[in-house]
């Protein structure tokens, strides 16, 4: 490099440390200070740190440029492709910075999380193309926007930033989660695949499927690649419901809410989790009951009859132009 | 203890294509890669595939001259017309697999244009080629079940009499050290880039396969051949794909000047790599640079354009530098990117040592010569991976039972342990980056005798220093710093096999262009260099010649 300038900046780094093999697993913080060049990313600070620091610190980092996904973890709380993430942007003033492993998946030792959880949600999917019949020879002919489109997923680096920050594998290891669905999206939206029907009705079935997100958007706010997990996830409801599968809590909610706005104004929340349920699903009525007895106590059961909005004429007009454009 | 009829080291794409091949003749194969394969250094082949379509007009003929010519006359001819000729289906194979690639307006798959061939027959998806290809074979590698052990680091190739049976390896996630048993290896372990420093290689680019066959008596062939990628980002190094000139971008000097003009007035940006660094080192040495760079303009492609086709430059040149392609040119220079040079092996992969193959950048068919074609290495990789994998599963039909020894395991736990046992010394970091540096300024886009020699002298007092080394991690887990310390010892190697290659080749050929004698020589020189590790010769390197092999095309003078 021709670069000569000799300036560095001073950075300051907090990092959450993992040993297994210290008396059956101990965590600690360990504080760092490097000087490197001003514009270094927190990969070049933590390279920087294991190279001339501490031998012991273990991470993954691979490419440098965004593309391999090895170095997601957490900078000041919030999952990050580490070599895209300059120190500046992190940190103008020289602050500390804090660095944790990514979330919702096991750790293996300091910042290194095991890939279990994340490529076993992915296999969950069925990520590779079936289709109903291959080319005896050349391609498939299919059109160039349809292949731009899936280019959304496909810049996907599996990085497990949006599996890291999800809230709901936060509370529900079972969800499939926002890449693992997003990859789903791929398929079923690729014209050359012969399951989308199948598909579409096995993530719409599925106990963790696409109806479990809650649509956050910390995926979405987290992506580095600029997939937008939960765009993809909302995308694959309304598929699923087009072709049919509508006999779901997920699509009941979906379709409750749309009506108790239209016609009330606002939100009926009785009526939507009653919907959401299923009016003749005992089972799952009776797991409410102690949700709405618990509410009762606390003073924070909606009421039984729903409020109308004092002018819902505008939330009708609002309704009207939307559908006629659709 | 592990047993495989076929084992595959990296699980990159040469790798995962052999994988595929292997798996669906019915073999039991397992890939084994010290990163998951989604990580592999394939993902950073950015603008495309070659292959020459003969239903849209193209012949495979043309693309093998323009590789030849390309390879300044060093690449094997009977290789290149393998590669060649196989290209079309191979592409529309990884198709038919589900790659996203570019259509036209008839829903065929669409091209554009690259350096060093006059027909646009570049494949691509966008400027991510190489991973939306690594992704969809990786999905393929999910179908079939492939069995992968991921974060395994090879340490040693198992020789019995003179035949490959087998790895020792270190599990990463435990620390614990295996033998896996195999009839066959395939070598796929890619590139040697962090030998030299700055790279727009990968951490993980270290040179392990070439060295572990080397060790095993392997020749490496031409290793003086580095591909310098004329479009590097400034100070980071980060690549920045051929495509951005494929789809139209100029390089002009600090004037505003075309500067190919002068140099390549045919083929302007979209001459050879080896002669487009060339023109911009010496805009570069001569002045006419800024800070070290010359300048890669695409403000005439428009930014619609520039983000539906190359995003991902867009991406990195707005987050990396703060430069918006459309609004402003970004500056580039020259950065080590490929080495020509690789593993000896026939069009089947195989090598000297029976049982042991190579595919793709480690290995050296030789397609490539002395300067390689952008989006011929992923070509490279897809068509020796098969064929690697195809005469793998042939050649393990004639191969008994495997072999029972512990002998290995047991000199290679010992030899671990005594890197980890030794007193606190240099870092592995300090002795890499002498290395790496000393490498970069001795054999560099230009070269002379000096030079190289100045090269030589570092790596010799670099050797002497790698018994003083420390591995300040004595734990099992995920134990990184060791592993740093074996990458070290194989980069060592190559850069043994790299230096000796150039002070070998008299003449300037290809990427192999020494300032104090110019011309390529033909009569002496048509040949390539082989390598091979002998404790007896000077520096440990003993270099044989061999003819280059000549089928169709006669040498003529590289004009573009």
């Amino acid at each position: 490099m021709a670069d000569t300038k000799q300036e560095t900046m001073h950075v300051k780094l907090k990092v959450k440390r993992y040993d297994p093999a210290d008396s059956g697993g101990k965590t600690w913080w360990q504080e760092y200070e490097v000087d490197i060049h001003p514009d270094s990313t927190v990969l070049d600070s933590l390279i920087e740190v294991r190279e001339q620091n501490d031998g012991t610190l273990a991470m993954r980092c691979a490419c440098r440029a965004s593309i391999c996904g090895s170095c997601g973890m957490k900078v000041n709380g919030s999952a990050k492709l580490v070599c895209k993430t300059r120190v500046v942007d992190i940190a103008p003033n020289g602050e500390q910075m804090t660095i944790e492993p990514m979330g919702n998946q096991h750790v293996v030792k300091d910042l290194v999380i095991s890939l279990d959880t994340f490529f076993s949600q992915i296999k969950r999917v069925e990520p590779f193309l079936q289709p109903d019949h291959v080319p005896a020879q050349g391609e498939y002919i299919v059109s160039n926007s349809s292949m731009e489109n899936l280019l959304t997923s496909m810049n996907c680096i599996m990085c497990g930033c949006c599996v890291s920050d999800c809230t709901v594998l936060e509370v529900d290891a079972n969800f499939i989660g926002p890449a693992a669905l997003a990859k789903a999206w791929r398929f079923t939206e690729d014209p050359r695949d012969g399951k989308r029907d199948e598909r579409l009705k096995m993530l719409n079935d599925e106990d963790g499927g696409m109806w479990d997100c809650t649509r956050c958007m910390k995926c979405v706010d987290v992506c580095p690649k600029g997939v937008a997990p939960m765009d993809r996830i909302m995308e694959l409801r309304e598929a699923a419901i087009e072709a049919g599968n509508t006999n779901t809590p997920g699509y009941h909610h979906t379709e409750s809410f749309y009506k108790s706005v239209k016609k009330n104004g606002r939100l009926d929340e009785t009526r939507l989790a009653i919907d959401s349920a299923g009016w003749t699903n005992l089972p799952r009525l009776l797991d409410l009951a102690p949700i709405g007895i618990a509410a009762m106590r606390k003073g924070k059961l909606p009421p039984l009859m729903p409020h109308k909005s004092e002018d819902n004429q505008k939330v009708k007009d609002l309704y009207k132009s939307v559908e006629d454009e659709s | 203890m592990y047993e495989h009829d076929v084992l595959i080291i990296g699980g990159g794409l040469a790798g995962l294509r052999a994988a595929v091949e292997v798996t669906s003749a019915g073999a039991d194969v397992a890939v084994i890669s010290k990163v998951h394969p989604v990580r592999s250094h394939s993902n950073a082949a950015q603008g495309g595939i070659n292959a020459p379509l003969t239903d849209r007009g193209d012949e495979w003929e043309g693309h093998a001259y323009d590789t030849i010519k390309g390879s300044d006359f060093l690449a094997d001819q009977d290789a290149v017309e393998v590669m060649s000729s196989e290209a079309g289906e191979a592409v529309l194979e990884l198709e038919r697999m589900g790659v996203i690639f570019s259509r036209g307006e008839d829903g065929k798959l669409g091209t554009r244009a690259f350096g060093g061939q006059k027909v646009a027959r570049t494949f691509f998806v966008g400027a991510i080629t190489g991973s939306a290809i690594l992704h969809v074979l990786f999905e393929q590698s999910l179908k079939l079940g492939l069995n992968v052990y991921e974060e395994w680091f090879v340490t040693k190739l198992i020789i019995e009499d003179g035949v490959c049976r087998g790895v020792v390896a270190i599990d990463l996630k435990s620390g614990e050290i295996h033998t896996i048993r195999a009839k066959a290896v395939i070598m796929a372990a890619g590139g040697a880039g962090r030998v030299f420093e700055p790279s727009t290689n990968a951490l993980i680019c270290t040179g392990d396969g070439l060295s572990l066959a080397y060790r095993a008596g392997v020749p490496l062939m031409d290793m003086e051949m580095i591909q310098y990628h004329p479009t590097t980002l400034a100070r980071t190094g980060i690549l920045m794909s051929e495509a951005a000139r494929g789809e139209g971008a100029y390089l002009l000097n600090a004037s505003g000047e075309r500067f190919m003009e002068k140099t390549a007035p045919d083929y302007m940006e979209l001459a050879s790599r080896d002669v487009v660094s060339r023109a911009e080192q010496t805009e570069i040495d001569e002045g006419r640079g800024i800070d070290g760079n010359v300048l890669l303009d695409l403000r005439h492609l428009g930014r619609s354009y520039i983000e539906a086709k190359l995003g991902y430059l867009q991406e990195v040149s707005v987050e990396f530098l703060g430069i918006d392609m459309a609004e402003q040119p970004v500056p580039v220079q020259p950065g080590m990117h490929y080495i020509m040079g690789g593993i000896k092996t026939d069009v089947n992969g195989a090598t000297n040592v029976p049982g042991l193959y190579a595919a793709g950048e480690c290995a050296n068919v030789s397609v490539h010569g002395a300067n390689r074609l952008g989006a011929n290495s992923l070509l490279d990789t897809v068509v020796f991976g098969r064929r690697s994998g195809v005469h793998a599963v042939e050649y393990i039909k004639g191969v008994g039972a495997h072999s029972k020894t512990e002998e290995d395991l047991a000199s290679e736990t010992a030899r671990l342990q005594a890197l980890l046992d030794r007193p606190k010394g240099e870092r592995v970091a300090t002795i890499r980056d002498d290395m790496a540096r000393g490498m970069t300024k001795g054999i560099g886009v230009f070269r002379d005798q000096t030079s190289m020699e100045g090269a030589l002298t570092n790596l010799k007092n670099v050797k002497s220093r790698m018994g003083g080394f420390s591995i300040e991690n004595k734990g099992k887990v995920f134990n990184t710093d060791l592993m740093f310390g074996l990458e070290l010892e194989f980069m060592i190697d190559c850069a043994d096999a790299v230096v000796a290659g150039a002070l070998t080749r008299k003449e300037s050929r290809g990427a192999h262009f020494r300032t104090d004698i110019t011309e390529r020589d033909d009569e002496n020189w048509l040949k390539h260099t082989l390598m091979y590790q002998d404790d007896e010769a000077d520096n440990g390197v003993r270099v044989e010649t061999s003819d280059v092999k000549i089928t169709q095309w006669e040498p003529v003078k590289r004009v573009y």
